[in-house]
């Protein structure tokens, strides 16, 4: 009982002193520090529910036993980790990503092409692709290929449908400047359409970082060898065991906002000029 | 329908492309039958044999068109074996979790835009919590929820909330947020309440924004419902028909379950997008 009113105190005083920080003038620290307050907050609350209720290990751990088994089995975590993010997720990032990019290319070439592919490229990345992940789990082994192969299914069409709408952003009056500077094909393809083509590139990217490592670990749900984000998930549900589920979820949820973090800061740097970039 | 041409002629294509890659991966298999029979395979009867394999690597499309013939109108739509009956499944969950999503994702959208303390706290985290993996907490979500004496629709469609719940609250606060100083300043002159702008001006023009962000929400939830399918064990829609086919081997049971998951999903969007054309075009908002 004790604990929950220690929850709902902490609450209430989470809650006033953001009330009183959103009040004052909008400056960096306090936008950092409301959001900071909040989840820090909401997880001194989880704790004092979680044993002010008594609620058992097997449904909802408290958020000290899950740091507790986050670090007594960094071992483990930092095995799937490798096989997961490194091997699986990363090859068909970059597979994935070089493969679509050329692919729009192709595509931007030929009018033909562009009419017919991207309505069809709008279509698929409405569809459920990652239901693909049964059969390339068949037909590329359990390793981390399979892995990389479902990643490289579902971020190819976002990443294609965006760049060939990049490509497009430049308007006739910029080309024809580039013809009259005589500039062929390739020349204008680099000084004039790419850079004008990566915020629509990186939006794509983006989308493709979380897109990526959902489908490098629900791949490995289908099957997989002894370790790996997903399997451990699977494995450790069905043991009960979890403690272990929330810590390989917080590596995952680490994972997933530095890659786009990462992916976010070289779309700063390259497309500064834009103006969703100037504050 | 200048498009229609080139969209058939790419569609073509990909048949095309499939019905080669099916004699591609199934050859060896082909051969290998063939060879322990102890017969020479000529062409034809190479190209026949693996666009008829009982449990192909690559079915061919009418294999797969044969086998969803087979499973929703050859079959009782109550017999387990008819994909209607999964595909219903699905859609009941994936439905329920949409709908939940979405009412859920509108209520938090008008906290946010009205409350600067709810803006200030939960706006980063949501965005935050759009580069997670979300769906890699779906088995754990199943299971306790099973613990706790859930089970059914509601641990599924929970997945498919939690999915289509973040694009409806990033959508809703843009749109909600897209009036102008001036429009705002105007409705300031009239000495519109709080709801009142609400009502009659940030409502109607988020319009545009709610429904872009319905159709990813319903591609994510129907993406949660699937994988909601798959710790269960197997039971019943179109995500235990995945994971059953891939335990069996059984490719067209596979491809005919992943085919029908993708004309579901076509048609829940498209049914947005048909509701988005009325409606707008009712507002007068139409492009």
């Amino acid at each position: 009982m004790n604990w929950l009113i220690a929850g709902a105190l902490i609450w209430a005083l989470g809650w006033y002193v953001n009330v009183r920080l959103a009040a004052l003038p909008k400056s960096r620290v306090t936008s950092l520090l409301v959001p900071v307050i909040f989840g820090v907050t909401l997880i001194i609350i989880w704790e004092c529910v979680v044993r002010g209720l008594q609620i058992q290990q097997v449904l909802l751990p408290a958020p000290s036993v899950i740091a507790a088994r986050f670090a007594s089995s960094t071992s483990i975590l930092w095995q799937d980790w490798v096989q997961t993010v490194l091997k699986g997720m990363m090859s068909g990032y970059v597979i994935g990503c070089l493969a679509a990019f050329l692919t729009a290319l192709a595509v931007d070439r030929f009018d033909f092409l562009k009419r017919g592919l991207l309505p069809v490229g709008n279509f698929a990345a409405a569809l459920p692709i990652i239901g693909m992940a049964p059969i390339l789990v068949m037909w590329f082994g359990f390793d981390w290929q399979s892995k990389a192969a479902v990643v490289v299914v579902m971020i190819f069409f976002p990443i294609l449908v965006n760049t060939v709408q990049g490509l497009a952003a430049s308007d006739a009056m910029q080309r024809d400047l580039m013809r009259t500077y005589a500039a062929g094909y390739w020349k204008t393809l680099f000084k004039l359409r790419l850079p004008m083509a990566l915020p629509f590139i990186f939006n794509g990217l983006k989308i493709a970082t979380t897109l990526a490592l959902i489908g490098a670990i629900v791949a490995e749900f289908f099957g997989s060898p002894i370790r790996g984000m997903g399997f451990r998930i699977s494995t450790s549900v069905g043991q009960l065991a979890l403690d272990l589920v929330w810590a390989e979820i917080v590596v995952a949820a680490i994972t997933g906002a530095l890659f786009y973090g990462a992916v976010a800061l070289l779309e700063r740097k390259w497309t500064f000029w834009h103006p969703s970039q100037r504050s | 329908m200048r498009n229609l041409f080139p969209v058939l002629t790419v569609v073509a294509a990909i048949i095309v492309l499939w019905y080669g890659a099916a004699v591609w991966l199934n050859t060896p298999w082909a051969y290998d039958k063939a060879q322990r029979a102890g017969v020479e395979l000529s062409t034809s009867e190479l190209i026949a044999d693996t666009w008829s394999q009982k449990k192909p690597k690559l079915p061919a499309p009418h294999q797969v068109t044969r086998e969803i013939w087979k499973t929703t109108v050859e079959k009782k739509i109550t017999s387990k074996r008819s994909l209607i009956y999964h595909s219903w499944v699905t859609l009941s969950a994936t439905l329920l979790g949409f709908a939940l999503g979405t009412v859920l994702g509108i209520a938090l959208a008008v906290g946010i835009v009205f409350n600067r303390t709810i803006d200030m706290s939960v706006m980063p985290w949501v965005i935050t919590s759009q580069t997670i993996p979300i769906l890699a907490i779906a088995p754990m979500i199943i299971v306790v929820l099973n613990a706790v004496g859930i089970q059914g629709l509601l641990p599924k469609a929970i997945i498919s909330m939690y999915l289509s719940f973040f694009p409806v609250v990033v959508g809703m606060v843009k749109g909600l947020r897209s009036p102008d100083h001036m429009q705002l300043d105007q409705m300031r002159t009239w000495h519109a309440s709080g709801a009142q702008t609400f009502w009659r001006l940030r409502l109607p023009s988020s319009m545009p924004y709610l429904f872009t962000s319905l159709k990813i929400a319903m591609a994510a939830a129907i993406v949660g419902a699937i994988v909601g399918e798959l710790p269960t064990g197997a039971v019943a829609g179109l995500g235990a028909r995945l994971l059953a086919g891939s335990y069996y081997g059984q490719t067209i049971q596979i491809w005919s379950a992943l085919l029908v998951a993708a004309a579901l999903a076509a048609t829940l969007v498209a049914i947005i997008g048909l509701i988005q054309r009325i409606v707008l075009n009712r507002m007068g908002m139409a492009q």
